[in-house]
């Protein structure tokens, strides 16, 4: 990385030599993986809603498949945006609509019930990854409203606003 | 030396990186001893404005002691010297420069090209601001070449302090313009969306160019508490309506002058839906900035009022109301701070003790310690408001 980026400097500008640690947040590199989970699996489900309906034994439900593929892609997308946790929370959402989805092809009639339970075993995973990543996200960025600082001492002007209203009719 | 680095979005380093180098007969190198975070930094932090590359050294708040000269400074900086350093890069010797419009140089910025094909004329080059802007090399670090050296720096006296005169570079001159442009008169009313470093530079700089009321507009209470202090009306917006209080306040004709102190990246709320409408578009690449508060400045501006913008766009707006802004004969004034044009004036009044803008610093810490800040300072965390760093 620091290679490719120092061929892009101007011949003489300072280039890096050794670079310091990252301070992401585990947050906020969770919410970054994630997020690009979330795009490619929703552009698969885009893309080939079939080979998700026949695995799961729902064939002619390619219409939900692809509708969930858009809401993967939104929510992936608000994931690696600066609006991180609105993104992870979406994903937890939408991971308990997923789950409850699943749990309508668990039935006996389902030839495919072992691949829904493998379904529903993953998804659960990722639900678990999902919660802890928008859990973390949420405390990482808050802000503590009990450790508010209050500025009404600082007013700027050193001799007071009175004087500066003052200057300011002399000018 | 040690710099923060740009690495991509939401990832600065502080990075140990080859020192700067002497490359035209006006350049300079100073030994910075204090820089900021500026509040449009927080856009390259979250790659809000295109054209940033992995290995660019951030800052552009930043002063120092000069410790090595071209040989085209013709005196007019030596080693030893201190100087704050204009964030705008000025030749000072093209039409615009002669002119006063300093962010305009049409010679420093060495990305002429570039800009030229995305602006349709190139603006002035700016430190640390993206390959836009000239790609040249920010001030947080240890060490910064000055380019147009000569012209590019503000010399200070002995006897004030980095934290009084570190934001004539930048915030203080951006803040001052933004009510300068608004032409105050007797009896005006000023209201200012947004109480970051430059809000609240701008209340005080309306305060001393004869404002009688000054409305600040934010919804953080910190931020408010030291609008107030600085002689502002606080308006917290999620507590009550901005329309509504500002027509209280001035009889119902709404402000005559209209600062944006937010730029591109105005907050998000339920309570005010179009900001959710431009959060959604800004995430699909559907459009650049979100321009709420240009839209509650064109509505609430009284007839033939002013409106000054020095928060930072980069580029497209959506649903900007500009047959309003016609009909109510709106004027509209905007840039980049021509920060040459101010700084006599601006000096003179610190070393005279009309202003203190120190008062706005709530952190101090070294280096090392800015990738951390970069984010205290974007959560609002801690009640952050300006951090300076010490190389």
């Amino acid at each position: 990385m620091n290679v490719l980026a120092n061929i892009t400097r101007s011949k003489r500008d300072p280039k890096i030599i050794r670079s310091g640690p990252s301070v992401v947040p585990t947050a906020d590199w969770m919410a970054r993986n994630l997020g690009w989970f979330s795009i490619a699996l929703g552009t698969a489900q885009l893309i080939m809603p079939r080979r998700f309906t026949a695995f799961l034994g729902t064939r002619g439900h390619e219409t939900i498949v692809r509708a969930f593929g858009v809401r993967e892609i939104a929510a992936g997308v608000m994931s690696l945006s600066v609006d991180k946790q609105a993104g992870l929370w979406a994903r937890v959402a939408g991971d308990a609509l997923d789950l409850a989805t699943l749990r309508r092809a668990l039935h006996r009639g389902n030839r495919k019930r072992g691949n829904v339970v493998i379904a529903l075993g993953l998804v659960g995973g990722i639900a678990a990854l999902d919660l802890i990543a928008a859990g973390a996200a949420q405390k990482t960025h808050a802000r503590d409203s009990r450790k508010r600082r209050d500025f009404s001492d600082r007013s700027g002007f050193p001799h007071g606003i009175a004087a500066a209203r003052r200057a300011s009719a002399g000018t | 030396m040690r710099a923060l680095v740009w690495h991509g979005k939401e990832d600065i380093r502080c990075d140990t990186v080859s020192d700067p180098e002497i490359e035209h007969p006006r350049d300079a190198i100073i030994k910075v001893t204090s820089c900021a975070i500026c509040g449009s930094d927080l856009h390259l932090f979250h790659n809000a404005i295109p054209a940033m590359l992995p290995g660019d050294i951030m800052g552009h708040e930043m002063m120092g002691e000069v410790v090595e000269t071209g040989s085209g400074l013709n005196g007019s900086l030596t080693k030893g010297d201190r100087i704050v350093v204009p964030f705008t890069i000025t030749c000072g010797q093209c039409e615009q420069c002669k002119r006063g419009n300093f962010s305009v140089c049409e010679r420093s910025n060495r990305k002429k090209a570039l800009a030229d094909k995305v602006f349709g004329h190139a603006t002035a080059g700016l430190f640390g601001y993206t390959h836009l802007t000239g790609g040249y090399p920010g001030g947080q670090a240890e060490f910064l070449r000055v380019p147009f050296a000569d012209t590019t720096h503000i010399k200070i006296p002995d006897g004030l302090s980095d934290e009084q005169v570190l934001f004539l570079g930048d915030i203080f001159p951006t803040g001052w313009q933004a009510a300068a442009q608004c032409e105050i008169e007797r009896g005006d009313t000023v209201a200012i969306w947004g109480c970051g470093p430059v809000g609240q530079m701008a209340i005080r700089s309306a305060i001393l160019l004869g404002a009688e009321q000054v409305v600040a507009i934010d919804c953080l209470p910190e931020r408010l508490s030291m609008a107030e202090a600085g002689g502002a009306i606080p308006l917290n917006f999620e507590e009550e309506s901005v329309i509504e209080r500002l027509n209280e306040l001035t009889g119902g004709k709404g402000p005559q002058k209209c600062i944006d102190a937010v730029g591109l990246e105005s907050h998000v709320s339920l309570g005010q839906p179009d900001t959710l409408y431009d959060r959604a578009k800004q995430m699909l690449l559907l459009e650049n900035d979100r321009p709420h508060v240009l839209r509650e400045m064109i509505y609430v501006c009284r007839p033939a009022g002013i409106i000054s913008i020095p928060g930072v766009y980069s580029g497209l707006v959506d649903k900007l109301p500009f047959g309003m802004a016609m009909n109510k004969g709106l004027t509209f004034r905007m840039g980049q701070t021509h920060v040459a044009r101010w700084t006599d004036d601006l000096l003179k009044r610190i070393e005279e003790g009309q202003i203190d803008p120190s008062f706005v610093i709530t952190h101090t810490v070294g280096l090392e310690d800015g990738p951390e800040m970069y984010r205290v300072f974007r959560d609002k965390q801690d009640s952050c408001i300006k951090v300076v760093l010490k190389p």
